[in-house]
């Protein structure tokens, strides 16, 4: 449910810090109907013009902070809600070029009732605006 | 047949697809509701308020009670999740569950909720455990029996059994109308095709399910006619619905205390495609139950993909058919198209 909203059509930029692009974002939001906890959150797969992005280069962000998705699986507090864009953050130096990407997401969460652990895909093609 | 009092109410799980984009605001929802007549409102809390389970602050109970006021509306049930995978690498103790219970117990009764909904995986004993609790708060915990679980099952029976051992008069059951699901709904026939299924296998498999065919054969006879992915999880929908009988609610309408008011799509004849509720009303009445009937559309995960999703006016078009099944059991019963 909700595949097509995962990725937001707003947010899909480069981040600079101290001058330097160092990667790339967008907003995102869950394929579900309720809101989780981070640790309940396995997988964040990002895959950009068909090359997967590595597990480690992926942060969650929320409120100024900012986790791995390995630091996502203990956090016990934090959660993303129902309908939340979250900006997740790739760490890729230089970032993208300006021009069309393609984007693809697939996001896997524990969900204590059912079972299996689904994992759900969205994909969608977006400009980095030069 | 001993007295029945039937109450509409909505989930407003129904609306998610309107909440999720934000298109809709609680109070918009409340109001809707209240206008059709929809004036028992269940929530689930995850949904409706950022960050629950973690503290909410005092202003957003307040707000809530204030819609409550404003509408005329009646607060019946928060349904609860109990995150016992919460952790990676280990189960959840069980003293951390029946904590986890209590503080949902405690948030239905801050509601106003007289029903906390647990969901069917929830072990027994965590609920019995809770008992003396929700008693002291005066909420009602109900485990949801829902598709492919039934009143037979003899995972319900053992709550069931659990629930009589304990003498408590706080341990019920929700029972979800989706296990009653007399037809393969057209609506997830279409999202399938849309997915790819060719239209022979699609076609096998809604004759199938009219046909009751066992899940397994029907899944074995789908590989051999070449499905693949989508068309395997068609014929695997058969694992996880059945058409229950409504009757079986019968033997336990003592415990019944609130009802998940399933639908996946009213049709402009005003009835449900796939599921039988002139049928269930009459079982209802003639188990005189008492409680609300709360309405929860799940079709926007369906036709999200093709088309706009507009989940009030399908709530609009349940509530009117409860409005006449509750006020005209002698009319004559809608036939399925």
């Amino acid at each position: 449910m909700f595949d097509k909203y995962m990725i937001c059509e707003d947010g899909f930029e480069n981040v600079i810090e101290g001058g330097q692009v160092v990667g790339f974002a967008f907003l995102a939001r869950l394929p579900y109907y309720r809101g989780i906890g981070f640790s309940m959150i396995e997988d964040v797969a990002v895959t950009v013009d068909g090359e997967a992005v590595p597990r480690d280069a992926v942060r969650v962000t929320k409120n100024g902070r900012s986790w791995t998705l390995d630091e996502m699986e203990t956090e016990y507090t934090e959660r993303w809600n129902f309908g939340e864009k979250v900006r997740i953050v790739i760490v890729k130096e230089g970032g993208l070029a300006p021009g069309l990407h393609k984007l693809a997401l697939a996001e896997r969460i524990r969900v204590s009732y059912l079972p299996f652990v689904p994992t759900t895909r969205d994909g969608k093609e977006l400009e980095i605006v030069a | 047949m001993s007295g029945f009092d039937i109450k509409q109410g909505v989930s407003l799980y129904s609306y998610q697809e309107e909440y999720f984009l934000g298109q809709k605001s609680l109070e918009d929802l409340i109001a809707v509701s209240a206008e059709m007549g929809a004036c028992g409102i269940e929530v689930i809390s995850e949904q409706t308020f950022a960050d629950y389970p973690n503290p909410l602050p005092a202003s957003t109970y307040d707000a809530w009670h204030a819609l409550m006021a404003k509408y005329g509306t009646t607060p019946v049930c928060h349904d609860f999740m109990l995150d016992y995978k919460k952790y990676k690498d280990r189960p959840m103790p069980f003293e951390e569950q029946v904590a986890s219970c209590k503080i949902d117990i405690d948030h239905a009764a801050r509601l106003g909720c007289a029903y906390a909904r647990s969901l069917v995986s929830v072990a027994p004993e965590v609920l019995v455990a809770c008992a003396d609790h929700a008693e002291s708060r005066n909420v009602r915990i109900l485990v949801e029996v829902h598709a492919p679980l039934h009143f037979d099952h003899p995972w319900i029976i053992r709550h069931a059994e659990a629930f009589e051992k304990s003498g408590s008069d706080y341990l019920g059951f929700l029972p979800d109308m989706g296990m009653f699901l007399f037809r393969f709904p057209r609506v997830w026939k279409e999202k399938f095709l849309r997915d790819g299924v060719p239209q022979p296998i699609a076609d096998y498999i809604e004759q199938a399910y009219e046909d009751r065919v066992l899940s397994e054969y029907v899944m074995l006879e789908v590989e051999k006619m070449g499905g693949t992915g989508p068309a395997m999880a068609m014929a695997a929908t058969l694992r996880h619905n059945a058409a229950f009988e409504p009757k079986r609610m019968l033997d336990f309408m003592g415990r019944i205390w609130n009802i998940h008011g399933k639908f996946y799509e009213m049709t402009d004849d005003g009835i449900e495609y796939s599921i039988p509720y002139d049928e269930i009303f009459r079982v209802l009445k003639k188990g005189g139950y008492k409680g609300y009937v709360c309405s929860e559309y799940e079709g926007n995960r369906w036709i999200q993909d093709a088309f706009p999703v507009d989940s009030i006016e399908q709530v609009r078009r349940q509530q009117e058919m409860f409005r006449k099944l509750i006020a005209e059991p002698a009319l004559a019963q809608p036939t399925l198209v």
